[in-house]
C-alpha cells in the first residue's frame, strides 16, 4: 500500500519548509540589501552582526527589531506537527494556526512599523514612539513568509481540501498570494492615494476636486474649445476600436473567404504588432505626413500648399493607433472567422438562402462574439496606448499621457495621477466586464459533435469587392509605413538632407575591440543589454505563472475559481501607465521596497503579460485529454509529478510561445516601464522616446528597426522550435474525411 | 392557420457519367450512373472515403461535378448552386443556428422562399408538429438534447416541401438506442409524404433496415445496386458479400452447368444452385453464417474450433481442409463441443456463386 508510508512519516514537503523557514530567520539577512538584489557583498562585509545585513535573530539578540521576536511562536508549532499522523485533526490545525499566526503577523509588522517608526497615530498613542525603524522585506522576510504561506496551504490540504493535494492547494495559495501583492495591492494603494491631502492626511473633497476637474471632463470641444482628456480618451477608443474591428474582419474575410492566393504574406501581418515597439508606427507618420514628411512636402511642391501640423492630436493617434491595432483584431477574428462551422453555412445555402442573405443571417450573427472581442481588445489598447499619444498627440490630451505628465512633469501630483489611472481603469475595467458579460450571456459555440466536414463558401460579390479595396490599400499603407521604419533609419536627417548613411546605427551600436576585450561605445549598448536581460529574466517567470495558473483554471475545481479567474485575467484590463502610477505607490516604501530596481521592472512584466501565459497554457492545455491526468494519477503519480512528466512535456510549444512571447512583450513594453525606469535600469524602449522628445529621429528609428529584428529573430526562432517539436506528433486528419 | 400541412413534391434524381476531382488527382467520383427514383428512399453505403458524402453533396449542390449531368425532376442541375436548387439537407452535425430559436431555425428556409409571414410560422409549426417538437419552439438548440436537435435539423428541411431531402449519416451522432428508433421515424414520415431521399451511411445494419435501394460504393465508383434483399442474398462480388453483413468466402468447384444452374462440389459435397452466367471450373462460393447448417445430413466435414455463446444464438468458428468459417446456430441448449467433427452442409437459398473470381 502506498499510503501507509506517507501515513507515519512527515511529507518531505513539511520538512523543506520547516527548515526553509528557519534558514530564512536564522541564516539570512531579513532586510533588503541597497545594493541589489543579487549582490553578495554582503556575504563578507559585516555580517551576520552589522544591522543591514544581520538575520532577524541576530537582531533580536542584539536588542534591535523585538517585534520580530513574536515570529518564533508560530515557526515552533509545526515541529510538533512532525510527530503527528497526516489524518490525525491536530496536524491540520497546527500547520494552519502556525501558518496564519505567522503570516498575519509578518503583514501587521510590517505595515505598522516603517521607515519612520509607527505608521499608525493610534499604535503611537498606544505603544509611545517607537525610535526604531525598518526597511523593506529582504531574503529573510521574504523565505520566512514563504514557509508560513504554505505551512499554511499544507494544512488545508490536510483538511481534505481539493482531495488532500498538497502541490493544487499551495500553487493556489501561491498565485492568490502574488496576485494580491502584485496586482491588487498596489491598485488599492493608488486609489488611497486619490484621496491623500498635501498633509498625508484623508480628504474626500481632495478627490472630488481633482476628480471633476475641466481637464479631464471638460466638453469645450463641442463649441470650438478642447475636450477633457477623458472625453477624448473614450472617443478615440471608441473609434479605434470600430476601425480596426472592421479592418481586422476584413482582412480575415480576405484570408479565409476569398480565393486570394498569397494568404500567407497575409498572415505575416499578424506578427508586426507582436514586434513593433507602440510609438514606431507614430515615429513613422512623422516621417510621411509630418511638416517636412515625404508625402507632406511632395503635396507643399505640387500644389503650393502651407504644410500644416494636421498630424499632430487627434487624426495622427487615430491612424497610428488604427494601424498598430489592426493586426490585433484580424488575429482575433481570423480564428473567429474560421470557428464558423461550414455546415452552418451549407445548411443555410441548402434551404435556399443566397451567399449574401446567408452571410448576413448566418455567418456575421455567429461572428458576433468574435466582433466584440475584437473592438473590446481595440478599445483597451487604444485607452493603454501609450507612445503614440506622446509623439503624435500635440494638443489632444488623453489619459495615459496626462498620468505620465502628472507624475514626471513640473506639476508632480500623485493625486491627479491616481485620480486620472481611475478614470482610465474604470473605462477598461468596464469594457473587460462588458465583454465577459456579452459573452457569457449567449452560447455561440456550435452545438455539434463530430463531421464538421465541408468548405466555407466564398463571399457574396457585393461584400467581396469593397472588402477588397480596403484590405489593398491598407496593406499597401501599413507596408509602406515599415517601409518608412527602415528607410528612415538610414537617412542623414531627415527631409532636410537625404543622404543616406548609417551613422545612426553607429551612434547607436559602435563597438572598440580593446585589448581587455570588447568595448560597447554605442550610446544604446546600456539600455539594450538591460533591456535584453530584464526580458529574459521576466519570461521564464512569466510562463511559470501563466501555465501553473492555466493548469489549475483547466484542471482542478476549487470553490471561488470563478473570482480566481477573473484576478487572474484581470492586470490584462490594466493599463501599463496604471500599473506604472501604483507600483510606484506601492513600492517605494516598506515593507516591499523595490522602486528604481531591476526587480520592480521583472515584477511589472510578469503581470503585464501573465494573461497571455494564462490564455496560452489554457489553450493548450484544454486539448489534452483529461484522461491522460487522470491515468497517471491512478498509476500512482500525486498531481505535481503528473503536472511534471505528463502535462509539461506536452505543452512544450505552449511553453515556448509564453515565453518567446513574454520575452518579446516585455522588449516593446513602453507604458508601465516609462514611470519604473531609472538611472542604472534604464529600457531601451524609455532610452527611444528621450531620444524622440530631443527630436532625435535618426537615432530613435535606427534603435527601433534594431529592436524589430532582434524580436523578429526570437519570434522566427520560435517558429523554428514549435514546428520541430510538432513533428514528432502525429497529425490526426491528414486528408479529412472527403467521402 | 394551423391547417398548414407538409406535403412531398418528390422528383427522381438521375446522375449521368458524372465524375469528381479535386484538385489534379484526387477522384473522388469516378463516372457513376445513378437512378434514384421518386418517392423512394435510396442509401449510399460504404467504407469512409468511398466517394458518398462527395456524391450527396453534388445532389445538394454543394460540390459541383467535373464532368457529367445531374437531373432533378426534368431539370438539368449540375451547374445551378445550392440556394438555386430544390434540395434539401440533413447534416450530421445537424448544423443548428445556434444563435436562433427552434422555431427561427425551421422557419429559415420558409423566409427565402416566398412565402408570408403568417404562413412561414404556420409552416414551421406543422414542421415541428410532424416529427413530434410540439412546444418546442422558442428553445435554443442548445438546450435541447441530441435527438432533439436531430429532429429539429429534420423540420427544418421537410418544411421546404424539397423535391429531394438528403440526409449525411444522420445517426452517427446518437447512441445506440435513439438510433433504431429515429431511423424507424425517418422512414415513417419519408413513406407518409412520400418522398425522394438520399441517404448516406457506413453503416450496413441502417442501410439494409430504411433503404428502398441501396447503391454500395467502393473507390469512388458504383460496386452494386439493388434492393437490400437482393445484395444480401445476391452480391455481385467479395465486397459487397463481406460489406452488407458477414459471409464466408469459400472455394468450390462448378461441376456441370444446366441451364441457368450449376452443380458445384467441396470436397465431396455436392449443391446445385443459380449459375449467374458462370462456366464449368474453380469458382467462390459466398454463404452467410446462418446458412451453414452444422450438423446436416450431406456436406463437408470440419472441426469445430471455437464456441461462443451470445445469448440469443452460439456462434461458431469451424475448421475445414480449405480453411476457416463463421457460423451461428440457434441451438443454445446443447451446443456443440469444441473439438469435435461436425458435418456442415448448406440451407436450400444460401449460398451463392460469385460471379468475379
Amino acid at each position: 500500500m502506498r499510503n501507509t508510508a506517507s501515513e507515519t512519516s512527515a511529507s518531505p514537503a513539511l520538512i523543506f519548509w520547516i527548515i526553509a523557514g528557519w534558514v530564512g530567520y536564522l541564516a539570512l539577512p531579513w532586510y533588503g540589501i541597497e545594493d541589489g538584489f543579487f549582490t553578495f557583498e554582503w556575504l563578507i562585509d559585516g555580517y551576520p552582526l552589522d544591522g543591514d545585513y544581520a538575520p532577524a535573530a541576530f537582531l533580536i539578540g542584539q536588542g534591535d527589531k523585538l517585534w520580530l521576536a513574536p515570529l518564533v511562536l508560530p515557526m515552533l508549532l509545526p515541529l510538533l506537527a512532525l510527530r503527528l499522523k497526516k489524518s490525525d485533526p491536530n496536524y491540520a490545525r497546527l500547520l494552519i494556526l502556525s501558518g496564519a499566526l505567522g503570516f498575519a503577523w509578518l503583514i501587521a509588522q510590517g505595515f505598522g512599523i516603517g521607515i519612520r517608526g509607527f505608521n499608525f497615530e493610534w499604535l503611537k498613542a498606544l505603544f509611545g514612539d517607537l525610535g526604531d525603524r525598518q526597511f523593506g522585506m529582504g531574503y529573510g522576510a521574504l523565505l520566512v513568509a514563504s514557509a508560513f504561506l504554505f505551512l499554511f496551504t499544507q494544512g488545508i490540504a490536510a483538511r481534505g481540501a481539493i482531495n488532500g493535494d498538497v502541490f493544487v492547494v499551495s500553487a493556489i495559495g501561491g498565485v492568490i498570494v502574488i496576485v494580491t501583492v502584485f496586482v491588487f495591492f498596489p491598485i488599492a494603494k493608488m486609489l488611497l492615494a486619490a484621496f491623500i491631502t498635501e498633509e498625508g492626511g484623508y480628504s474626500a473633497s481632495v478627490f472630488a476636486a481633482k476628480f471633476f476637474d475641466d481637464r479631464l471632463w471638460g466638453l469645450g470641444c463641442l463649441w470650438g474649445g478642447r475636450c477633457g482628456a477623458a472625453w477624448n480618451s473614450l472617443f478615440l477608443a471608441i473609434l479605434v476600436g470600430i476601425i480596426t474591428t472592421v479592418l481586422g474582419l476584413v482582412f480575415a474575410l480576405v484570408v479565409t473567404r476569398s480565393g486570394f492566393r498569397y494568404k500567407r504574406a497575409l498572415r505575416a501581418l499578424t506578427v508586426l504588432p507582436i514586434i513593433t515597439p507602440p510609438f514606431v508606427i507614430g515615429l513613422a507618420l512623422i516621417l510621411l505626413f509630418g511638416l517636412s514628411g515625404t508625402v507632406t512636402q511632395f503635396f507643399a511642391d505640387l500644389f503650393g500648399m502651407q504644410p500644416t501640423r494636421w498630424l499632430y492630436g487627434m487624426p495622427g493617434v487615430l491612424i497610428a493607433q488604427t494601424l498598430a491595432f489592426t493586426p490585433i483584431a484580424f488575429l482575433v477574428l481570423i480564428g473567429v472567422v474560421e470557428g464558423v462551422s461550414p455546415s452552418m453555412e451549407e445548411a443555410a445555402q441548402t434551404l435556399r438562402a443566397n451567399r449574401w442573405q446567408t452571410f448576413r443571417t448566418v455567418s456575421l450573427p455567429l461572428m458576433r462574439p468574435g466582433l466584440a472581442n475584437a473592438f473590446l481588445l481595440g478599445f483597451i489598447e487604444s485607452m493603454a496606448d501609450f507612445g503614440n499619444p506622446l509623439v503624435l498627440g500635440g494638443n489632444f490630451d488623453v489619459l495615459s499621457t496626462e498620468i505620465f505628465f502628472a507624475i514626471v512633469g513640473a506639476q508632480y501630483d500623485q493625486g491627479r495621477a491616481a485620480v486620472l489611472a481611475m478614470v482610465l481603469l474604470f473605462f477598461t475595467l468596464s469594457a473587460f466586464y462588458a465583454q465577459r458579460m456579452w459573452l457569457g450571456k449567449k452560447s455561440y459555440t456550435t452545438v455539434s459533435g463530430k463531421g464538421d466536414a465541408g468548405v466555407h463558401p466564398l463571399m457574396p460579390k457585393g461584400l467581396a469587392v469593397p472588402v477588397f479595396i480596403g484590405a489593398g490599400v491598407w496593406g499597401l499603407f501599413t507596408v509602406v509605413v515599415y517601409g518608412m521604419i527602415l528607410y528612415g533609419s538610414v537617412v542623414e536627417l531627415w527631409g532636410v538632407n537625404n543622404t543616406l548613411t548609417l551613422k545612426h546605427y553607429v551612434t547607436a551600436f559602435s563597438v572598440r575591440i580593446e585589448d581587455s576585450g570588447i568595448r560597447w561605445t554605442g550610446a544604446a549598448w546600456d539600455s539594450f543589454w538591460t533591456t535584453i536581460y530584464i526580458a529574459a529574466a521576466a519570461a521564464p517567470l512569466t510562463a511559470i505563472v501563466g501555465l501553473v495558473t492555466a493548469y489549475l483554471l483547466t484542471r482542478q475545481t476549487f470553490a471561488g475559481k470563478n473570482a480566481f479567474e477573473f484576478g487572474t485575467m484581470l492586470s490584462f484590463a490594466i493599463p501599463g501607465t496604471v500599473i506604472g502610477v501604483s507600483y510606484i505607490l506601492a513600492f517605494n516604501v516598506p515593507p516591499i521596497e523595490i522602486t528604481g530596481t531591476g526587480i520592480i521592472l521583472i515584477v511589472s512584466f510578469i503581470f503585464r503579460n501573465m494573461p497571455v501565459g494564462v490564455r496560452a497554457g489554457i489553450a493548450s492545455m484544454s486539448q489534452l485529454d483529461k484522461s491522460l491526468d487522470e491515468s497517471s494519477l491512478t498509476l500512482g503519480a500525486n498531481s505535481w509529478q503528473t503536472f511534471r512528466k505528463i502535462i509539461l512535456p506536452l505543452l512544450r510549444p505552449a511553453i515556448l510561445a509564453a515565453l518567446v512571447y513574454s520575452f518579446v512583450r516585455a522588449m516593446t513594453a513602453i507604458s508601465a516601464v516609462i514611470f519604473l525606469v531609472s538611472a542604472e535600469y534604464d529600457m531601451a524602449t524609455s532610452y527611444i522616446i528621450g531620444r524622440v522628445e530631443n527630436n532625435d529621429y535618426g537615432l530613435a528609428i535606427a534603435y527601433s528597426t534594431t529592436l524589430i529584428f532582434v524580436m523578429l529573430g526570437a519570434v522566427g526562432l520560435l517558429q523554428l522550435l514549435v514546428g520541430r517539436t510538432r513533428i514528432g506528433r502525429r497529425t490526426q486528419f491528414t486528408a479529412g474525411e472527403k467521402a | 392557420m394551423s391547417n398548414a400541412t407538409i406535403v412531398g413534391k418528390a422528383a427522381p434524381v438521375r446522375f449521368e457519367n458524372v465524375s469528381k476531382r479535386f484538385g489534379r488527382d484526387v477522384v473522388a467520383v469516378d463516372n457513376i450512373n445513378l437512378n434514384v427514383e421518386a418517392g423512394k428512399l435510396v442509401t449510399l453505403l460504404g467504407p469512409s472515403g468511398c466517394g458518398k458524402t462527395t456524391t450527396l453533396r453534388m445532389i445538394a449542390g454543394l460540390e459541383m461535378a467535373s464532368d457529367g449531368r445531374i437531373l432533378i425532376g426534368d431539370r438539368d442541375v449540375t451547374t445551378l448552386p445550392a440556394t438555386d436548387r430544390d434540395v434539401s439537407m440533413v447534416f450530421q452535425s445537424y448544423a443548428l443556428f445556434p444563435h436562433m430559436s427552434v422555431l427561427e431555425n425551421v422557419s429559415y428556409g420558409l423566409t427565402f422562399s416566398g412565402f408570408s409571414k403568417a404562413e412561414t410560422r404556420a409552416r414551421a409549426l406543422a414542421g415541428l408538429d410532424l416529427v413530434g417538437l410540439k412546444g418546442f419552439d422558442s428553445r435554443l438548440p442548445s438546450e435541447l438534447s441530441g435527438g432533439q436537435q436531430q429532429r429539429v435539423a429534420v423540420a427544418r428541411a421537410l418544411v421546404l416541401e424539397p423535391q429531394v431531402l438528403l440526409f449525411d449519416e444522420p445517426l452517427s451522432n446518437l447512441d445506440a438506442k435513439l438510433r433504431r428508433q429515429v431511423r424507424e421515424d425517418i422512414r415513417a414520415i419519408q413513406q407518409d409524404l412520400g418522398l425522394t431521399v438520399v441517404y448516406v451511411t457506413h453503416d450496413q445494419e441502417e442501410a439494409l433496415a430504411v433503404s428502398d435501394e441501396i447503391v454500395v460504393m467502393r473507390n469512388a465508383a458504383i460496386a452494386q445496386i439493388g434492393t437490400p434483399r437482393s445484395l444480401y442474398d445476391a452480391p455481385v462480388d467479395q465486397f459487397v458479400a463481406d460489406f452488407i453483413g458477414e459471409a464466408n468466402i469459400l472455394p468450390c468447384t462448378i461441376d456441370s452447368i444446366d441451364g441457368d444452374m450449376a452443380t458445384i462440389s467441396i470436397e465431396d459435397y455436392r449443391h446445385t444452385l443459380p449459375s449467374r452466367g458462370l462456366a464449368a471450373g474453380p469458382a467462390k462460393l459466398a454463404v452467410r453464417p446462418s446458412r451453414l447448417v452444422i450438423g446436416a445430413d450431406r456436406g463437408f466435414t470440419a472441426k469445430v474450433a471455437k464456441a461462443t455463446y451470445v445469448g440469443v444464438r452460439m456462434e461458431y468458428t469451424l475448421e475445414a481442409s480449405f480453411g476457416s468459417m463463421f457460423a451461428v446456430h440457434e441451438d443454445v441448449d446443447s451446443p456443440f463441443e469444441v473439438g469435435l467433427d461436425v458435418t456442415v452442409g448448406f440451407s436450400d437459398k444460401g449460398p451463392v456463386l460469385l460471379p468475379e473470381a
